[in-house]
């Protein structure tokens, strides 16, 4: 291994089942490869965060709304192609399970354990009214662009998921 | 050949074999030898690259029956 802690960095924009299962896969590689991670939630990208009991978050009517449309919690993740009202979802979920793939919020919580930076997106927050307390624990602190650019610049690989 | 630590990640899809290793790996002193089994197909690649990426190192590899057989050393 190089002297040096090689990095990467994804920028996780897309709520759907589908993207968040590479997201989550590269990620909780990367972290036993020994590589620093850090994935900055952002825009849809951000509703995979929110605590499955949250019913609705939200500010006014259209952010509700926008809430509605988008279930919280990975369990609340569409497909992106043929999601049909949730049925391809649960398809895909029950192809996954029999194929031995682990769930993205499992692996969720194996990256977690092995030090992957999980960032919420302070802006997307304010955005749809999502408060702190509305999201799973562990993550860290909210915060900006040029926080994610930063740790993009410094990182050998850099995604936008 | 002899090991010092066993990691059963048969029947387990990606990522779950790199992700056992790296946890077994964890736990073991240098110059320690790890006896791995996969089923995962990708494995057949993954594991040497995990292991050259880690600075590990790969002693031997075999496939027995759909089983991927690997003894890797802590370095």
């Amino acid at each position: 291994m190089s002297d040096e802690q090689e990095s990467m960095t994804i920028i996780a924009f897309s709520g759907d089942l589908d993207k968040l299962w590479p997201t989550m896969i590269l990620s909780s590689t990367a972290a036993a490869t020994g590589m620093n991670v850090t994935v900055f939630f952002t825009f849809w990208g951000l509703f995979p965060l929110v605590k499955e009991d949250v019913r609705i978050t939200g500010k006014d009517a259209m952010t509700k709304m926008l809430a509605g449309m988008n279930a919280p919690g990975f369990q609340g993740a569409k497909l992106s192609k043929m999601n049909m009202g949730g049925a391809g979802r649960r398809m895909m979920r029950k192809v996954a399970k029999k194929g031995n793939l682990m769930p993205p919020e499992d692996l969720f919580d194996i990256c977690l354990d092995m030090g992957v930076n999980m960032w919420p997106c302070q802006m997307t927050m304010d955005l749809l009214g999502i408060k702190p307390e509305q999201m799973r624990p562990n993550l860290g602190a909210p915060v900006g662009a040029a926080t994610a650019l930063q740790m993009m610049a410094k990182s050998q690989v850099s995604l936008f998921i | 050949m002899e090991f010092d630590v066993e990691v059963d990640a048969k029947n387990q899809s990606c990522p779950m074999p790199v992700l056992l290793t790296a946890k077994a790996a964890k736990g073991m002193a240098e110059g320690q030898i790890m006896y791995l089994e996969a089923t995962d197909a990708g494995a057949r690649s993954d594991i040497p690259a995990w292991v050259t990426q880690t600075g590990n190192e790969l002693v031997e590899s075999s496939e027995d029956g759909g089983v991927l057989k690997f003894y890797i050393r802590k370095k």
